[in-house]
């Protein structure tokens, strides 16, 4: 194993303490996607199929440029197109590269009870580890971003990895470094704050997009996935990019004081049940948010 | 490219019209970005749709496909208009200040001094300029006939630009008419958007000063009409009225479309050239002197100035280009074997081939992974032309079109019994197992390695052309027939003859001395054998051998230049002198002592290209000057060293151009309008019909109202990537793009399928894409609807092979008639019909 | 500090954990795949797509000893190349696919004339037929001079098709072939 640069941070359903976490220092990794040069080349899609070696699948034209209506167990991520026209009139084609954003409080993680199917490293990227998966589809559920995907025949979630071998042997992800215009940008979380930070002032001071601003969003501790926009305001005209993200109320609850419930559901056997339940619930407890939100702050990764 | 990819970044300004590079050209598209992210630089694109370009741009104005010269003359007038020029740049560096003959008109009717209406072409001979301090013109010799028109030694000229028969006069006259009200109308851009476009494009040069710079990005949406090369002039003369060519950050730039037509145009895989743009012979060329006489310009400028006139050297090119095909065989007793060159006085183009076929005359084809089906203008004659043809050899990597002609959609079982063509598909190799180079749009030659073995029998092309060339020689040798010589004589002294090493062939392009070459100047001596390190070394006595003059200088004594991989890039612009091999003589902006000002000063000290250094008396900087490197400003030698006047043409004299010296809007062949600016003479006068009953035009009256375009999708790679699964997966089935609209009008649903028709008879069927990216357009008045068609679907493919599309392709509705300079057909902005399949 | 919740519930049961499997664990969950392209040959070459001209990487299984034939396993761009720094479009990023493909031709065939179907032909057979219909062709139609005795050495019958990724070298040997054969129907890609 070559994974020179993951160290482990948080592992889902393990009881105890995270081997070797802190042993060394955090390198925060962080992806730049600027939709302002995003050309909707999909070059991003193809190497990360490319990559992860996924075979050819069906596809059907919908009267769209996009490849496919959403993401899929073997389709980590998807340019969604969206034609917008302004109050103006004024039309502009969207494009955003939707995927895994790579939370660093991981709605997917918390809510995942089997132990090590998912493991954050110190570097930002949450990892799926398919061996350990259970298929019970909680992550799916945790995501505020509706991004985990569940393969039906083999019974596993799959996700984004940000290309943790490429990562592990000190090479950037595969979409990276595909990118054509560069909308795609690599890097520690620090500069890539900064590189989106000052590519929004530019846009500000230098175009017409007034509202231009860095989409990073605090309901999930932050991400290492993280967006230059046109207009902060509206994240939902990019094909539903929710404008405030948070891990749902019940997967909270579940990872949190009924912490042991969840644990006797599954040693009752009723993981099913339950899966089900949590599978199909309100995701979006919006009229929480606000209680919530302090606690949050608090889960925020130093 | 006058410029390269990497240079764009250090644009101020950049309009991109009749090209579409983030979805064609992705990875070159980096750099118009990296200028906007590092220089905060502007984009304007223009475009009949609006194109995943357009989603990235600053401004978007939707225009209606083939009215981009009333565009660019609408932007030339507004330069003129607010004098936003580059003065110094337009007296010294251009044709501006020459004075034109009497007797030359303007086509206020569409028709410029000299028209024929019999044989609908031109006397040229008022298209020059006018002698200087000369009394008359010599008067014919009775009995003889008068001599071709030529350029005369000494330009009449006038430096205050006031002289109204000076070409810039003339210029303003001549776009005076291209009011924002007239673009309007041709364009069916509102004149306001139109406004502030000009105003934003032309702002670099706001109080003539000189330091910014601008480009021109552009591709075969400018190409790809009947008046296309008019549409790059009009271009060009933009770009010399706001002194941007030469320039980092400047130039007009083509973006050509595939890996390698650059090369190909270089080495002159088409008709009318020879490599290194050598013109070919013509039958009045009684001998290699005639011919040279004839194609050999001599200077044509102000007196007081001076004219490299670099096309002066074209016998040097020219012998050493004939002792490379025929050696020893060519000599100057035989006038270098001249003869067996064949001579051409007629077109011979792409649409040509496929009208004599159809008329019999063409009996057999070679193709080379070229799709002739697919590919060119009106699939139905192709077909039916290549149903006479008595033998067909198709080298691919994959079942195509027109490998499969004979049992294309439509063919019965009887018919194909009745197609008599022989046909042989050869399985050739892949770019992965070939070496070799590949020019790109910014002219560099780059060598690549093969990493695999040809699959199967598959065999490398070069191979299959040698083994059937040695073959038919070995046949005329045993045989003897039809002027043998040239064939016989050619020659081939590869190490392995029946497959020819790639390297032996690009020392052969480069060129060697045959015998010891002295360089009289620097005293050097190439020995003989010895590759030559450039084309200043080439000869006409015979001691030189160069397969392709531009390249001289590829490989040489120092190696394979265009092999190497040097990253560094000492003065940050993006030139990377060591990275491959730049044509010519690795210089990386055309032009680029136009970047200094008449004293040899760069216009902008922060990009410095060239510079006149006088301690050292000569030319120096971070690019290779394009220039004679030891004339001295004060020569006032012009920096446009390939014309015989040694300035940038805004004035075109003579036949430069088919259909007149300054471009004029003519409407599409197919055009829902008639002209608004000459109603009368409403298509370009110099465009012929063919006549074949397969050759029909449409008008609105018949019913094709609608105005199609055709391109490529970003996914897809014209007709290839549709046996490639990934790509398929991306964009899985073709479409039209339909504007909401018209869709309405119709009762057209996104994802219903729609059948397109044109007067060629044919139809594409094709699912409806109901877009608001394509509007409705206004045009002189009238509701005028465009639709876009992606060019992807054909006959054999993955989705092809599973009946999972039409089998329907784009170019049967595409009409044979093409531009008269470039001979590219009008594969946009045709006239169809949309209906509900 | 207030401990979050997380980190209170982790050091409430980290101790017996970290004893009983120390950092052996790491290992176990840190299990990302093997890099695919650790130990793979690299050949530079140049994406056959548009004329931007990107530089690739082709990456085969063998380390090109004799005894192997190489195998492509990945393309990606090559980041030394100025131009593309690395970068690919969706077309250059699946090459790899055009490389192996079960659609690629992989033996001569003919289509004899009538025919409804193509026939497998040899390798030297098809260059014999394809030479004597060249030369058959030719010599039927050359053209020696022209209506006004005027040598124009041409001939007209034969058309020659060049493709958009045939090398410069490749296209030379054409020009010089087909020039020779007095070819004057010589295009390419170039002008469509």
């Amino acid at each position: 194993m070559s994974n020179g640069t993951l160290e482990i941070k948080a592992i889902s359903g393990h009881a105890g303490p995270v081997p070797g976490r802190d042993a060394s220092r955090d390198y925060g990794i962080c992806k730049v996607i600027d939709v302002t040069t995003c050309i909707g080349c999909k070059a991003c899609e193809v190497a990360c199929l490319e990559w992860n070696g996924y075979p050819f699948r069906e596809t059907v034209f919908d009267n769209t440029y996009q490849t496919m209506p959403d993401l899929a167990w073997n389709y980590y991520n998807l340019i969604r197109f969206n034609e917008h026209v302004a109050e103006d009139g004024t039309l502009s084609w969207l494009m955003r590269k939707d995927g895994c954003m790579h939370c660093a409080d991981p709605g997917c993680l918390r809510a995942c009870p089997a132990d090590g199917a998912i493991v954050q490293y110190a570097n930002g990227i949450v990892d799926f580890n398919q061996d350990h998966c259970i298929g019970c589809q909680y992550c799916v559920t945790g995501c505020p971003f509706n991004i985990p995907k569940f393969n039906s025949e083999t019974k596993k979630v799959h996700k984004c990895t940000l290309c943790s071998d490429r990562v592990g042997a000190g090479l950037e992800p595969a979409c990276i470094k595909a990118c054509p215009t560069g909308c795609l940008h690599f890097g520690s979380k620090e500069d890539m704050t900064d590189l989106a930070q000052n590519r929004a002032k530019q846009l500000r001071e230098h175009t017409s997009h007034k509202n231009a601003g860095v989409y990073d969003p605090a309901g999930v501790g932050g991400t290492h996935v993280i967006y230059v926009l046109h207009d902060i305001e509206h994240p939902e005209l990019y094909g539903g990019l929710p404008k405030n993200p948070r891990v749902p109320l019940l997967v909270r609850l579940w990872k949190g004081p009924l912490k042991w419930l969840g644990n006797l559901a599954i040693t009752a056997g009723i993981l099913a049940a339950a899966g089900h339940y949590i599978r199909f619930g309100p995701k979006r407890l919006d009229e929480h948010q606000d209680e919530d939100r302090d606690e949050a702050k608090k889960g925020e990764p130093k | 490219m006058t410029n390269g990819w990497i240079d764009i970044k250090n644009t101020d300004m950049m309009l991109i019209m009749g090209g579409n590079p983030a979805e064609n050209h992705p990875c070159g598209f980096k750099w118009p970005v990296e200028a906007k992210r590092q220089r905060n630089a502007k984009m304007i694109v223009v475009d009949p749709r609006f194109t995943r370009t357009a989603a990235v741009a600053d401004m978007f104005l939707q225009i209606r496909a083939g009215a981009d010269i009333a565009f660019l003359g609408g932007v030339v007038r507004y330069a003129i208009e607010n004098q936003r020029i580059a003065k110094e740049y337009l007296v010294n560096y251009t044709n501006a200040a020459f004075i034109v003959k009497d007797g030359f008109k303007l086509p206020e009717d569409g028709l410029y001094s000299g028209f024929n209406s019999g044989t609908q072409s031109y006397d040229k001979s008022t298209w020059n300029y006018e002698e200087s301090g000369s009394g008359p013109a010599p008067k014919p010799v009775a009995g003889a006939p008068p001599p071709p028109p030529s350029l005369p030694p000494n330009v009449a000229y006038d430096l205050t630009l006031e002289n109204p028969r000076c070409v810039y006069q003339l210029l303003k006259k001549q776009y005076s008419r291209y009011t924002p009200e007239m673009v309007e109308r041709i364009t069916g851009i509102p004149k306001d958007q139109f406004i502030k476009a000009a105003d934003l494009f032309t702002s670099i040069r706001t109080g003539g000063d000189m330091q910014k710079a601008g480009t021109i990005i552009y591709a075969v949406g400018w190409t790809q009409h009947t008046f296309g090369s008019q549409i790059i002039r009009t271009a060009a003369i933009l770009q010399l009225v706001l002194g941007n060519v030469g320039r980092a950050g400047g130039g007009v730039n083509a973006l050509r479309g595939h890996s390698n037509i650059q090369g190909a145009t270089d080495v002159a895989g088409i008709f009318d050239n020879l490599p290194g743009y050598l013109k070919v012979p013509n039958p009045a060329d009684k001998d290699f002197s005639g011919w040279m006489a004839r194609i050999t310009p001599k200077s044509a400028k102000p007196k007081e100035w001076d004219s490299f006139n670099y096309w002066g050297n074209t016998p040097r090119f020219a012998v050493s280009f004939l002792k490379t095909m025929y050696g020893d065989a060519a000599t100057k007793e035989n006038d270098w074997a001249y003869s067996y060159l064949p001579k051409v006085d007629r077109e011979y183009s792409w649409t040509h081939i496929w009208d004599d076929m159809y008329k019999g005359k063409v009996k057999g084809v070679i193709a080379f992974g070229m799709n002739a089906v697919a590919i060119g203008p009106n699939s139905r004659k192709t077909i039916d032309a290549l149903k006479k043809s008595d033998w067909l050899a198709v080298c691919d990597i994959y079942p195509d079109e027109t490998s499969e002609f004979w049992k294309s959609p439509g063919i019965t079982a009887d018919e194909m019994k009745n197609i008599k063509t022989e046909v042989y598909r050869l399985p050739g190799a892949g770019f992965a197992e070939k070496d070799g180079t590949f020019v790109n749009s910014a002219r560099w030659l780059q060598w690549k390695w093969a990493a695999v073995p040809p699959p199967g029998d598959a065999k490398l092309d070069q191979e299959i052309l040698a083994r059937i060339f040695l073959k038919v020689r070995d046949l005329y040798k045993k045989e003897g027939g039809a002027f043998p010589d040239p064939i016989l004589n050619l020659s081939w002294n590869y190490t392995t003859p029946q497959n020819p090493s790639l390297a032996d062939v690009a020392k052969e392009l480069n060129g060697r001395a045959l015998a010891d070459v002295e360089d009289k100047p620097t005293q050097q001596t190439m020995k003989t054998g010895q590759q030559l390190p450039g084309f200043s070394w080439l000869r006409d006595d015979g001691s030189t051998a160069c397969g392709n003059w531009i390249w001289c200088g590829s490989w040489t004594e120092a190696g394979a230049l265009m092999q190497r991989r040097g990253t560094d890039d000492p003065s940050g612009l993006g030139i990377y002198p060591n990275w491959g091999w730049s044509w010519p003589m690795n210089r990386r902006v055309l032009y680029n002592r136009a970047s200094a000002d008449l004293n040899g000063k760069p216009w902008d000290p922060s990009r410095r290209q060239v510079w006149w250094n006088e301690a050292q008396k000569k030319w120096v900087g971070n690019d290779v000057p394009d220039f004679k490197v030891d004339s001295a400003p004060q020569d006032h030698m012009g920096p446009f060293i390939m014309n015989p006047e040694g300035v940038g043409r805004l004035f075109v004299p003579l036949g430069g151009m088919a259909e007149g010296p300054f471009p004029e809007h003519y409407e599409p062949f197919e055009s829902p309008i008639a002209n608004p600016l000459h109603p009368q003479q409403s298509t370009n006068p110099v465009v012929k019909k063919y006549q074949s009953d397969l050759d029909k035009y449409g008008t609105p009256e018949q019913g094709f109202t609608v105005v199609c375009t055709t391109y490529r999708l970003t996914e897809h790679y014209h007709y290839w990537t549709k046996n490639n699964p990934m790509n398929v997966q991306l964009v899985p089935e073709m479409f039209v793009e339909i504007p909401v609209e018209l869709a309405g009008d119709l009762g057209i649903n996104g994802g219903d399928k729609v059948k397109v028709s044109s007067a060629r008879g044919a139809t594409y069927i094709a699912k409806a894409m109901v877009t608001k990216r394509i509007k409705p357009m206004t045009i002189d008045g009238k509701k005028v609807y465009q639709i876009g068609i992606p060019i992807h679907q054909g006959y054999r493919g993955i989705q092809e092979d599973e009946g999972k599309n039409a089998r329907t392709i784009v170019n049967l509705l595409s009409p044979t008639v093409t531009d008269p300079n470039a001979y590219t057909p009008e594969f946009k902005g045709f006239l169809v019909k949309l209906e509900k399949a | 500090m207030n401990p979050t919740r997380r980190s209170f519930l982790k050091a409430g049961t980290g101790a017996v954990v970290a004893s009983v499997f120390g950092f052996d664990l790491k290992t176990a969950y840190a299990e990302s795949r093997e890099l695919k392209i650790a130990r793979t040959t690299e050949t530079r070459s140049t994406c056959p797509y548009c004329s931007v001209s990107c530089g690739i990487i082709i990456h085969t299984i063998g380390d090109k000893a004799k005894n192997v034939t190489a195998q492509v396993v990945h393309v990606e761009g090559d980041p030394d190349h100025p131009i593309n720094r690395g970068t690919l479009c969706p077309k250059g990023s699946s090459l790899m696919q055009d490389i192996l493909n079960d659609r690629r031709l992989l033996k001569p065939q003919v289509r004899r004339p009538g025919s409804d179907h193509w026939e497998d032909i040899g390798w030297d057979q098809a260059y014999n037929e394809i030479a004597r219909h060249i030369k058959t062709t030719r010599d039927a139609t050359f053209v020696a001079t022209d209506a006004q005795g005027r040598t124009v050495n041409r001939c007209e019958s034969i058309a020659w098709n060049g493709g958009c990724t045939d090398t410069n070298e490749f296209n030379f040997l054409a020009v010089k072939t087909m020039r020779s054969l007095g070819v004057v129907f010589l295009e390419n890609q170039a002008r469509v």
